[in-house]
Formats: structure tokens, sequence, C-alpha cells
């Protein structure tokens, strides 16, 4: 289970987060939701290691994760795919999941790994030992999406992985990503412009609003609720 | 026109050391996109080390195995303490840093083992290879030249391209916030690619010695024509550092034959100069990938 | 004031850069005109050097602080001055005026044909290219010994004292003369459009490319001012000496003068004082250092590149701005806290009036 208490980020002068609390529970997919600038990003990023915070804490299943490098983090089971991606597109497809696998699997388990998440993405089998630059969009959001949970992580953290996809490939992607969560112990927290599809996949859901948590609650209760998709989600 | 073999023979067995060097570039710039203007005086510093050690009583080998580990040492010291604290800052500091210890490292080799150019014993007899009747300009120690480069050249090969170390070495140069992300540690990585940057450089120090009069500056000329080799083949490739090294050291021995000795260095400036106004990225360089 | 019919132009000294340079440039040279009258003769050779090596510096701090190009070649544009100057000596009898101008005119020329190459390059590039060039320059100069003289060299004098005044103190005055001139020169050139254009292409090419500013000219201008002021300070420089050799111009003085400029303060006029003042006494302090330590007498001026170097590196992990960097920075400092104690802070006023 993660939990962020009281957390403030600042980038000099500019205050990205103040005191944002929340807890995103294993086996379940919550979303963050909000505008651009909102500070979704932010979040993502601290807790992963990759933005220092100014104050508060992020507890994951008790342990501290502020003050950790973000190797560190990531070896504690803390998968992160940013924003834009990441893939690295002058390794393989075979490579990418392989470089994931490095740390955490011994060398017999690491192909089995890599198959199976080959079958969730049948797509990629064809590719797999083409350079990922070959990549379309959507093909990369499944190869990241797969290096992610080849390390078969106790916390995802996903940020706007709709970005640039048509809406059948999100559609699935978050089917997928519903699939692989529930019934598991993984903890997933799912930022996303598009709260709509969002919403349709997730049991929990925070808006940020500059900086500030507005919203936390159920996700159907949010998505239910007309005023404030209105207000703070743009539909 | 066998003048012309000789000095390709002569361009080849040194175009083999500016590759050695332009490898070390490479390696280093690979990991920390830094140019090491040090790489050079390392070299000389670990093969005046390695002289010591041979007036001391050991015999060649070891002591060349002893100091291409000194130079891995040195090498993953410097990115360590001086470039890691840099990384992030202008782009012109870390350069400054480096060609600092430059001046630092000639400064100790002067100032322990004094100014006199000395001989360093080669490893292999410098007389031409003989083929029946006929001896080529192209020594027992040009050929191991050859084949150290090589041999070197692939052992880096088959690390980056085969072992896991390798691909997270490649992971770390080409994404390195991606591959902290997957858990991989990058900084020491870096400086794995420091050390070995230290062991080419130091291998370079190690094969010129011998051919040249050897003082605290012997290995400027190496560092720059290195450069220019890194240049031409493309600073992220080491198959590029190996064909640039060829094509410089070929130019070099030409412009020395033909036009006399004691002109190299300007000739290496025009070829440098050309080739950065020609093809800047150089010869094997990957185009800059876009990130989707 | 303004208001009136015309505009008139107030002679407001801190608003007219160019009469300010001149005043300030007075008003030290006859500061230093009566110093080195008053100092024996070893310690005008030494004014004399430092003011050489001033114009060397202002420069280099011109190209590489200002427009933000790097070179480790300034020390072969010394020698290409230094040679120029002492080939019109030799062949011809021109005026020495002239002839100094020669040095810095050539050194221009050799600077504007490096130059053009060097728009293409960025830091660590451009830093590999002058380096190369500075192993060259040299290399040319031993290819040819019957023109440049070989080991020994060509010789150089200066035009004979006029007057009561020694050679030494004469020979001074002409360097520091030299400096105050290029100083002036140069900080006109700062303050103009051409100043701004230099620096504007250093924070941000593209920026400044569509604002107008032609970049590749601007950097080529930059590359030769520099080399002239490098060819017109070795010329000076090697007065002191007499003699011009490439023994005179190694890599180590490119790179002693990179590590000068950047202690004294990169992008700053006056900090190049400092800087010429580390160069000159350096090497006395390492030899009176390596004494101390019963080190033998070659090591002495292999300690003083061991300092430089140090010294370089230090600089960059600590104090990037240099001296005059870090004397500026405390200015501001103490500005600032001045100002702070003199105004009480608002919320305490507040609570009093609560």
């Amino acid at each position: 289970m993660l939990e962020v208490r009281d957390l403030s980020v600042s980038f000099g002068a500019v205050r990205a987060l103040r005191g944002v609390s929340f807890t995103a529970e294993p086996g379940a997919v919550t979303a963050v939701l909000g505008a651009n600038g909102a500070g979704k990003t932010t979040l993502l990023r601290t807790i992963s290691g990759l933005v220092k915070p100014k104050d508060g804490a992020i507890l994951f299943d008790g342990t501290e994760l502020i003050g950790h490098s973000v190797e560190g983090v990531a070896r504690m089971g803390v998968s992160h795919v940013p924003e834009g991606r990441g893939v690295i597109e002058e390794l393989t497809v075979e490579e990418n999941l392989r470089l994931a696998t490095l740390w955490c699997l011994p060398r017999r388990q690491r192909a089995a790994s890599i198959d199976q998440v080959l079958e969730l993405f049948p797509r990629l089998q064809a590719f797999r030992h083409r350079q990922a630059s070959m990549l379309s969009g959507g093909e990369r959001q499944m190869l990241v999406l797969g290096r992610a949970l080849v390390s078969r992580p106790r916390l995802l953290l996903l940020d706007e992985p709709s970005l640039g996809l048509a809406p059948l490939i999100t559609a699935q992607l978050m089917g997928l990503l519903r699939e692989q969560t529930e019934g598991t112990d993984m903890t997933v927290v799912l930022v996303e412009q598009n709260a709509r599809s969002a919403l349709s996949v997730s049991h929990h859901a925070v808006i940020l609003n500059l900086g500030q948590v507005v919203v936390s609650d159920d996700a159907a209760t949010v998505a239910a609720d007309d005023a404030l998709r209105h207000h703070y989600l743009g539909f | 026109m066998s003048l012309f073999w000789d000095y390709t023979l002569n361009g080849v067995a040194s175009g083999m050391i500016y590759a050695a060097l332009a490898l070390a570039l490479v390696l280093s710039y690979r990991a920390t996109k830094i140019i090491n203007f040090a790489q050079g005086a390392a070299g000389m510093l670990t093969t005046f080390i390695a002289f010591s050690l041979l007036t001391r009583g050991w015999s060649y080998w070891p002591a060349f195995v002893a100091v291409l580990l000194i130079g891995f040492a040195i090498g993953a010291a410097t990115e360590f303490i001086l470039i890691r604290p840099l990384q992030g800052k202008s782009e012109l500091n870390p350069v400054i840093v480096t060609v600092g210890l430059l001046v630092v490292f000639e400064g100790l080799a002067g100032a322990i083992y004094g100014n006199a150019s000395r001989g360093f014993p080669p490893a292999f007899s410098q007389s031409g290879l003989r083929f029946g009747n006929t001896t080529i300009d192209f020594s027992h120690f040009d050929l191991f030249i050859l084949c150290a480069v090589l041999a070197m050249m692939l052992a880096l090969l088959v690390l980056f391209r085969f072992t896991a170390l390798g691909l997270r070495m490649r992971a770390s140069a080409f994404s390195r916030e991606i591959a902290r992300l997957l858990g991989v540690r990058v900084g020491l990585l870096l400086t794995l690619g420091w050390g070995l940057a230290g062991i080419a450089g130091s291998l370079a120090g190690l094969l010129v010695a011998p051919t040249s009069a050897f003082g605290p500056y012997y290995m400027n000329l190496i560092l720059v024509y290195g450069f220019t080799a890194a240049v031409i083949g493309g600073l992220e490739s080491p198959v590029g550092a190996l064909v640039g090294g060829l094509i410089t050291g070929l130019c070099i021995s030409y412009v020395g034959g033909y036009l006399g000795s004691g002109v190299e260095p300007a000739g290496a400036l025009v070829l440098l100069i050309a080739a950065l106004m020609v093809r800047p990225e150089g010869i094997f360089s990957r185009p800059p990938a876009r990130r989707v | 004031m303004t208001g009136l019919a015309g505009r008139t132009r107030t002679l407001r000294l801190h608003r007219q850069p160019l009469l300010r340079h001149l005043a300030c440039a007075l008003v030290a040279g006859a500061i230093l005109y009566w110093v080195t009258d008053h100092l024996s003769a070893y310690n005008d050779y030494q004014v004399g050097e430092i003011a050489s090596y001033v114009v060397v510096l202002v420069g280099l701090s011109l190209l590489t602080g200002s427009s933000g190009q790097f070179s480790l070649g300034n020390g072969a544009f010394m020698a290409v001055g230094a040679y120029t100057m002492a080939l019109f000596m030799t062949h011809t009898g021109t005026n020495f005026i002239l002839e100094l101008a020669a040095a810095a005119g050539v050194a221009a020329v050799v600077g504007v044909l490096l130059g053009i190459p060097a728009t293409r390059l960025s830091g660590p590039y451009l830093a590999g290219m002058t380096l190369l060039f500075a192993l060259a320059v040299p290399s040319i100069a031993d290819k040819w010994p019957a023109t440049f003289g070989g080991d020994q060299g060509l010789t150089v004098a200066p035009p004979t004292a006029p007057g009561s005044l020694s050679a030494e103190q004469w020979l001074t005055d002409i360097q520091i003369i030299g400096a105050l001139v290029v100083m002036v020169l140069v900080a006109n050139l700062m303050w103009s459009r051409y100043g701004r254009a230099f620096r504007a292409v250093r924070d941000d090419e593209i920026a400044a490319s569509l604002a107008g500013i032609h970049v590749a000219r601007t950097k080529v201008m930059a590359f030769a001012i520099s080399a002239a002021c490098a060819g017109l300070g070795g010329a000076l420089l090697s007065l002191s000496t007499g003699v011009v050799n490439t023994g005179a111009f190694p890599l180590t003085l490119s790179i002693s003068l990179l590590a000068a400029m950047v202690i004294g303060g990169a992008g700053t006029l006056i900090g190049m004082v400092w800087g010429g003042i580390l160069l000159v006494y350096m090497p006395q302090w390492s030899t009176s250092l390596s004494s101390d330590f019963n080190l033998g007498t070659g090591a002495a001026a292999y300690l003083a590149t061991i300092i430089f170097g140090g010294v370089l590196i230090l600089a960059m992990l600590a104090a990037p701005n240099g001296i005059q960097g870090f004397l500026r920075w405390l200015w501001v400092y103490g500005r600032s806290r001045l100002r702070e104690r003199r105004r009480p802070t608002a919320p305490l006023a507040a609570a009093a009036g609560d």
C-alpha cells in the first residue's frame, strides 16, 4: 500500500505540490487526474525519486521512499513508466525487456519472464529482435508497460499512457491494466489526462488542482458527479 | 612504390595506437558526454610507472598488466572525484577540469621522473618481419600493436553485446534516467566506463613508448591524433574509433613521408578541420533519436 | 535633461563608457608610471611581463567569457605574433608601432582562418581543435629553422629609450601602455553592440540569430580579436626576453593562460590583472615552495604546472567565477545584507502595531 503524506515540492519559486496526501490500495488502480500543470507528473517523479521533495513523507508498505536513489527505489519493487514512455530506441525490444529483469531475476528465469510478457503483447513478438525505434506509438506503450511488468513490481506508476494513442489501443491497454491488477497485490497509480478512460478502469480517484488534492474518492462516485467532472476534468 | 607501402604499413601501425586512444575517448564520452583531455597524460603517467617497475626488476608482462590495472584505477577515480560533481552544470567546466588534470599529470611525471627523455624497452623485436627473402617495414612489435588493439576491441565488443553488464552500460549511455528507473546503478557504470577508458589509454601509452623518445609530453600529440580519429569515426562509436584511427594514421604517415617529418601536426590539423567541416558527427554516428 | 526641444547630452561619467574607460586608463597609467619610476629594474621587468600577459588574457576573456568559445591555442597565437614582429624586425626596419600592429594583424588573420571552422564547433570539439593548433604551430616553426631561427630563435629589441629613461623602464612603459590601450578598446567593445552580440551568441545561438545577429560572423570576430590580443601580447612579452623561439610557447603556456583567465575571472577585465599577476609570480612562488620542501631544481618548474592544474581543477569545482567573480559576489552580497539591516522587517512592525 502506498501512503503519501503532506508532500510538498518546489522548483525554485514555483510550488508544484502543496501538502498532497492520499493512499493507494494494493490490487487496485488509483487514478490521479487533473488539468495540465496540476502536479500529476511531479507527483510520480517524486515517488520514484527523480525529484526531491521539500517536505512530507512517502511510505510504501511502511518503508519511507524519500531519500533513496532512483535506482534504489526501483529495486524496492517500484516501476515508473514516465511521461514520454522512455523506450530505449537503440536497444532491441528484447534488450529493453531484459534490462528490467537484470536486477531482480536470476539468469535462468529471465527468458521465461520475457516470454510471459510477450504473450500479453503478441504484436511485439514480431519485433522481438528488432530495434525499438521501429515501433509505433501504440507498440512502444506496450513495450514500456511490458517492461514495467516483467520485474513483477509491487508499485506501478504510469504517467499518461494514453498520450498520442488511438482510442482502441487505449481501451485495450486500460483493460489489460485492470486485468493485471485485480487479484494481485500490486498497487497501481495511474496519471491521466484522459480522465474518462482512466475512471473506467480505476477503483479510486484523486484529483489534483494547482498542486493540491481537491478530491479523493471512489472512482465510480467521481465519474457520476457531473459538477465535479465539468469543473476539474473538462467533461 | 615501395616507399608507399612502407608509409602505408607505418600508418597502419601508428593508426592502431591512435585507435586505442580514440577508443578511450569514445568510452568516456559515451558514458558521460565529456572528452577526457587528460587521457593521453594518464597513459603517459602509467607508462612511467611501468618504466619504474621494469627498472626495479619486474619482467615485462606482469608490469604490462599491472599498469593497465592502474590505468583503470586512475580513470575510475577521475570520473568519481572530478567529473561526477560537475554533471549537469556548464558544458565547459568538465573540459577545463580535464585540461587541468592533463597539466597536473605532466607536472607530476616531470617532478618525479625529470625531463630527460628515456628509452622504453619494446615487448617484441622492432626489426621488420621477414617473409622468405623480403623484409617489410612492419616489425614484430608493430604486429603486437595490431593484435593488442584488436584484442581489446574484440573484448569490448563481447562485453557490450553479449553480457548483462554490457547491456546495462549501453542502456546507461543511451538513456540515463530510464536506466535508473529500471534499477540500473548508473553511477557505478559510468565509473566503470571511465575505468575501461583508462585501460585503453594505458595501452596506447605502452604501445607508443618504445617507438618515440619518451618524456612527460610524449602523449600530447597522440592525444590530439586520437581525438582526430575519434571525431572522424564518431565520438560514440568504438568501431568508428578503429576506422578513424586507421584513416588518421595513414594520413599522418603519408604527410610525414611525402612532405617531410615535422609537419605531421599541421597535417592532422588540416585533416581535423576537414572532417569537422564535412561531417562533424563522424562516420559511424547514430542519428539523433526521437523519444516517443 | 529630457523635455527640452532637442536632446541634451549631459556629461555624466557613469553614462559615457568611452570617457569613463579613458579616464580610468589615464589615472591607472599615471599611477603606474610613478610606480615603475620608483621600482627596481627587476620589478619593472615583472610589471611589464604582467602587462603583456594582461593583453593576452583580455583577448582570451573576451573569447571564452563573453562569447563562450573555448581556446586552448592562444599560446600559439602569441607565437604567431611574436614571430611576425621578429621577422619584421629582422628583415625590415620599419616603425616599431607598425611592427606591433603587424604582429596583431597577422595573428588576427590566422585567427580568422581558425575561427571559420570553429563556428561549427562547440565546447569540447573546439577545445580539441585549438589544442591541435597549439601543437601544430611550433612544429611549423621547427620545420624551417632557416627562416624561424631554429632552436636559437630570432632576436628582438624595443626601440631605444628616449631621454633619461632607463631601458627597462622604457620597455615596461611600452608594455603598460599596450595593456591600457587594449583594455580600453576591449572595454568599449564589450559595451558596444558588438559586445552585446558576443554575449547573446554565448547565451543562446538560436535566439541570437532570430534576433538578427549574424552568429558565425560574430564568433569569427571574437576569435580574430582574441588572436590579435594574443599576438600583440606575445610580441610585447618577447621583448622582455629579447628572443623568440618555439621553446617559449609550449602547450603548457596555453593551458596556463586558461588557468589564469579562469582564476582571475572569465569575462571580466580587472580579473585579467589578477591572472597576469598569477602567471608572473607563480614560477617564483613554486620555486621558493619547492626549496622549502627541499625538492630538486627540476621539480620546481613542474611544481608550478602542478599548482596551475590543481588550482584550475579546484576553481572549476568550487569557484567557477574566479577571483573577480568572488569579489563581485562579495560586493553584491555585502550590499544586500547592508540593506536588510537598515530596513526593519515588516512582520515585526505589524506585530508591534497589534
